[in-house]
């Protein structure tokens, strides 16, 4: 029995191993960092808002086999393309971000199909592709925000050219009458107490409806509900309250978020899905049985394209402005790590993966630059730690796929010893 | 045109470039029918099948000729999916299952049953939600057709093999309109009581109307199950049979056949008995393809040993496992000396040497030149070949280019000279490089693995010869592997059997066609004969 237990132990270590390593890492962060848990609260309620919708646009390919899809900088810079354009003709407000999301989708698509059929040229070395995919597009991405838009097509909104150089200028601001900034998220704005009574009171009734419907155990959703009832007390006692205070929750992005968790549950469970988790497993065998192996991959990075572009547009509408030139670099790179964070491998990603994987990301970038500053007393510690953690999780993550892939070899005559 | 048959290919001839792999071969099958497919490797059995499926292979090399007919109509068949909506369905030899899939899920595969949604209404069929009730309950259905009891929610990850058989077969019978069901190879990896009862399923199917190609290299099996006998060899029909007019000694007999005259005669010898140069007890080989199940043998000073059987049948993983190119386990004494397996180099060291049945991928340095290949492993592992300058060691150009050219005389290594890349040479002239670099070593004992595959009439001739000329005038004992009989029987002193990675029935050259024929299919053709008589005897 005790055998057994560490068994478990050992196992769940393994396979979990990128976010124990984190966690523990965030915790001695934090303390280290000495910041007010108020304020980490509340940048990282802020994060979460813009980022995480980009990290759920890296599930759908992960479940098709083809790994983390980092031409998803791809349909960032789509994304971009479309915001230049309806800050050029000045429609603001959601109105605006809605356009600017009904461009991305014809451009997303288009780029997507592009990776997609490129990618299907280089099965099993998807991610590598992807990688340098995104770095030559930003070539391209570049050649035509210099030298195509201001130049060939002329822009005429005040502040996208500036005068006597070449080309878009160097930041495109969303915050001005012609922008949208803050479009999706002022639509809902809540305090996070109440948003997480919320959250928690639907939770609730939902584990009600299913135990009357007996789809779930009595005694088990009995526990959650308590659980819930004390998290609930908890925020109740002063200074955890205190940590709640003054943060206001962007609920209709977190409603939008929501909605493409719902989507990525039920596309999974419709026959496309199915396709996508059997060319996933073994492409022979998908393709044995009839499935268009190509096609399903080719829909599958579209799907992700046109999602991480809309992700870059909630991204820019949070922050209200950004980088022409460089706000999609980092964001395979920074979505990768998330997601990988979160526990997920580059065989298998779910939902809850990519939100925990995102909080832990997110929280760490918000401690570590402070914790740095306090080990070296330099600040620039900080951002050197920021990019180094990033790639070192996703090192990280593929050194523990490759190990996993090394199982215990078998002598031969126990391999071979199932004949009569 | 007659409709007795659901399936009728006519006159099927097929060519890869300037090579014919079949001609003329006509194949009928009638509804309800258990139809056996034999022939040895190369005979044309799965050119034959991928006719019949489409496969891209087929389609991307000119096509074929011939006709293919089902239910008396002409069809075209454009693709492996095309057959299938045709309805002709495969259980493959290599199992097509999802292993992270439950067992409904991989019979249902990309034929999932859905319920239409608001989605699917504006997108298409794609984006129907998946109806899992309905599926699991018609795979329990198609389960318990094969009397198969486990759990249709089971995963398929970490199931016997034997399931996983099944399962196939669950999958193929599920498919509503299947006409023709073909079951490649479909009892070599089930133990004795799972193929009794696959066949007993098989008879079942075959009950309800469905036609069932029956591809097996185990004859007992085929005169137990089939109906009707098709046989093939290379690339032509030897004859198409009803079981009840024939017997499995001629089955054997036709399946093998006398492929044109000896090319090398050697005159007879008694064999050499003096003293064992090999022994080998219980070699167990994980050469994927080519497993080797617990195989002993002798092998004497002084002889050829030949090792011969079907394809996959692991007389390839003998060699392989004993030189350690693959994982391997087992007690192997070589000159009464204990050999332990798992480095290459102290099977070289001892005085073995290997030319592999791979030369282009094992055998040879291709942009390297002539001499370099030649001395390459006896530079490696004997360390000759070289200078030294203390601990640097440079190579011996001098010695290099002369043991090279006396190679190049001994073996008529036709080329421009020794510095020529082997890449550009004949495969004849690739084999006997192979030849030279394994003679290089000095061995006492020589692996020859497929010696002439890929090679033309005129350098199969010398490479034999030369085999010979070694082993008489040099005293070398040899062991060669060869699918091709024929050659086996031309210059070996024994000829070994093997069978599913056990060793049948170790023959005499001179033994008969039919008696080749049962050791192939994993008979001892002694034991069949005395079990013959008894029958009579009753």
């Amino acid at each position: 029995m005790a055998n057994e237990k560490k068994f478990n132990l050992s196992s769940f270590l393994r396979s979990n191993a990128v976010m124990i390593l984190f966690v523990a890492l965030s915790i001695v962060c934090l303390l280290a960092s000495g910041q007010n848990l108020n304020k980490v609260l509340g940048d990282l309620t802020g994060r979460m808002g813009r980022n995480i919708f980009i990290v759920l646009a890296l599930i759908i390919p992960v479940v098709a086999g083809m790994g983390i899809n980092f031409a998803i900088t791809i349909g960032a810079m789509a994304a971009q393309i479309a915001c230049l354009w309806t800050v050029e003709w000045g429609i603001s407000g959601l109105p605006g971000m809605l356009l600017a999301a009904a461009i991305t989708v014809p451009l997303a698509s288009f780029f997507g199909f592009l990776i997609g059929k490129l990618m299907n040229k280089m099965k099993g070395q998807e991610m590598i592709g992807g990688l340098i995919l995104g770095y030559f597009a930003n070539g391209l991405y570049q050649l035509l925000f210099l030298f195509v838009f201001g130049n060939l097509i002329p822009l005429n909104a005040p502040g996208l050219v500036v005068k006597g150089s070449t080309g878009v200028a160097n930041t495109i601001d969303l915050s001005t009458e012609r922008g949208f900034k803050y479009a999706l998220d002022d639509v809902w704005r809540m305090p996070l107490l109440d948003a997480l009574y919320l959250v928690l009171g639907i939770a609730a009734a939902i584990i009600l409806v299913m135990m009357l419907l007996k789809k779930i155990k009595q005694r088990r959703g009995l526990i959650i509900i308590g659980i819930m009832a004390v998290v609930t007390g908890l925020t109740f006692i002063p200074p955890i309250a205190a940590i709640f205070e003054n943060i206001s929750a962007p609920m209709a992005t977190f409603g939008v978020v929501a909605l493409l968790c719902l989507f990525n549950t039920a596309l999974l469970k419709t026959r496309l899905g199915q396709n996508f988790r059997a060319v996933g497993q073994n492409r022979t065998v998908a393709n044995a049985s009839g499935i268009n192996v190509d096609r399903v991959r080719i829909i599958a990075i579209m799907i992700s394209t046109v999602l991480a572009g809309w992700g870059q547009l909630i991204f820019v509408q949070n922050m209200g402005s950004f980088q022409t030139y460089g706000a999609h670099e980092q964001v395979g790179l920074y979505a990768g790590a998330a997601i990988l964070v979160g526990g997920a491998s580059i065989r298998k990603a779910t939902n809850s993966q990519a939100i925990l994987g995102c909080i832990l990301f997110h929280l760490m970038f918000i401690v570590v630059p402070d914790a740095g500053k306090l080990l070296s007393s330099d600040a620039s510690i900080g951002e050197y730690l920021r990019a180094f953690i990033s790639y070192g999780v996703i090192a990280l993550a593929l050194v523990i796929h490759a190990w996993s892939g090394i199982q215990k070899k078998k002598n031969p005559r126990e391999a071979l010893a199932v004949r009569r | 045109m007659s409709a007795d048959y659901v399936l009728e290919m006519k006159n099927i001839g097929k060519r890869y470039g300037e090579n014919t792999v079949l001609e003329g071969v006509t194949l009928q099958v009638r509804p309800g029918e258990i139809h056996a497919l034999l022939g040895e490797n190369g005979a044309g059995k799965s050119t034959l099948m991928n006719v019949l499926f489409g496969m891209p292979v087929i389609h991307t090399t000119g096509g074929f000729d011939g006709q293919v007919l089902l239910n008396g109509e002409e069809v075209h068949i454009s693709s492996p999916s095309d057959a299938m909506t045709k309805g002709i369905g495969m259980v493959h030899q290599e199992f097509m299952l999802l292993p992270g899939f439950t067992v409904t899920e991989n019979i249902k595969l990309n034929r999932e049953m859905t319920n239409r949604n608001l989605v699917s209404r504006l997108l298409g069929k794609n984006m129907e939600t998946l109806d899992m009730k309905a599926m699991s309950s018609a795979a329990r259905k198609a389960l318990d057709s094969v009397g198969m009891s486990i759990d249709e929610y089971t995963r398929v990850e970490g199931m016997p093999v034997g399931y996983m058989q099944f399962i196939e077969i669950a999958r193929e019978i599920d498919k509503t309109g299947v006409k023709v069901l073909v079951f490649d190879e479909p009892t070599a990896v089930l133990t004795e009581s799972e193929a009794e009862q696959l066949i007993r399923v098989m008879k079942a199917i075959a009950e309800t109307g469905i036609a069932i190609i029956f591809i097996t290299h185990r004859l007992d099996e085929v005169m137990e199950a089939a109906d009707a006998i098709t046989i093939l060899r290379d690339g032509h029909l030897v004859t198409s049979i009803q079981k009840k007019n024939t017997s499995i000694i001629q089955l054997a007999e036709l399946m093998i056949g006398r492929k044109g005259e000896a090319m090398v005669s050697v005159e007879s010898r008694p064999l050499p008995q003096d003293q064992v140069a090999l022994h080998v007890d219980d070699l167990y080989v994980n050469m994927p393809g080519e497993e080797v199940r617990g195989v002993s043998f002798d092998v004497f000073e002084g002889e050829i040993l030949g090792i011969g059987g079907l394809a996959g049948q692991g007389k390839l993983g003998i060699p392989n496992g004993i030189m350690s190119l693959y994982d391997s386990e087992g007690n192997v004494e070589f000159f009464g000396q204990p050999l332990k397996l798992g480095n290459a180099a102290d099977a070289l060291r001892a005085g073995m040497a290997m030319v592999s049945e791979d030369r282009k991928g094992v055998g040879l340095l291709l942009d390297q030149s002539i001499e370099d290949n030649i001395v390459f492993t006896a530079m490696q592992v004997k360390k000759e070949y070289l200078s030294f300058l203390g601990p640097i060691s440079l190579k011996n150009s001098r010695q290099i280019r002369e043991q090279a050219n006396r190679m190049i005389n001994e073996l008529d290594i036709r080329c421009f000279g020794p510095t020529q890349h082997t890449g550009t040479l004949s495969g004849g002239n690739q084999q006997k490089v192979c030849i030279a670099r394994a003679l290089t070593m000095d061995p006492k004992f020589l692996f020859v693995s497929e010696p002439t595959r890929g090679i033309d009439i005129g350098a199969k001739k010398l490479v034999l010869e030369t085999l010979v000329k070694l082993n008489r005038e040099q005293g070398m004992t040899i062991v060669m592997v060869s699918s091709e009989l024929q050659e086996l029987r031309s210059i070996c002193d024994r000829i070994m059997i093997v069978s599913e990675g056990e060793v049948v029935d170790t023959l005499s050259p001179d033994a008969s066609d039919a008696d080749f024929g049962l050791a192939m299919s994993g008979i001892k053709p002694s034991e069949h004969k005395k079990e013959a008589m008894n029958n009579d005897n009753q």
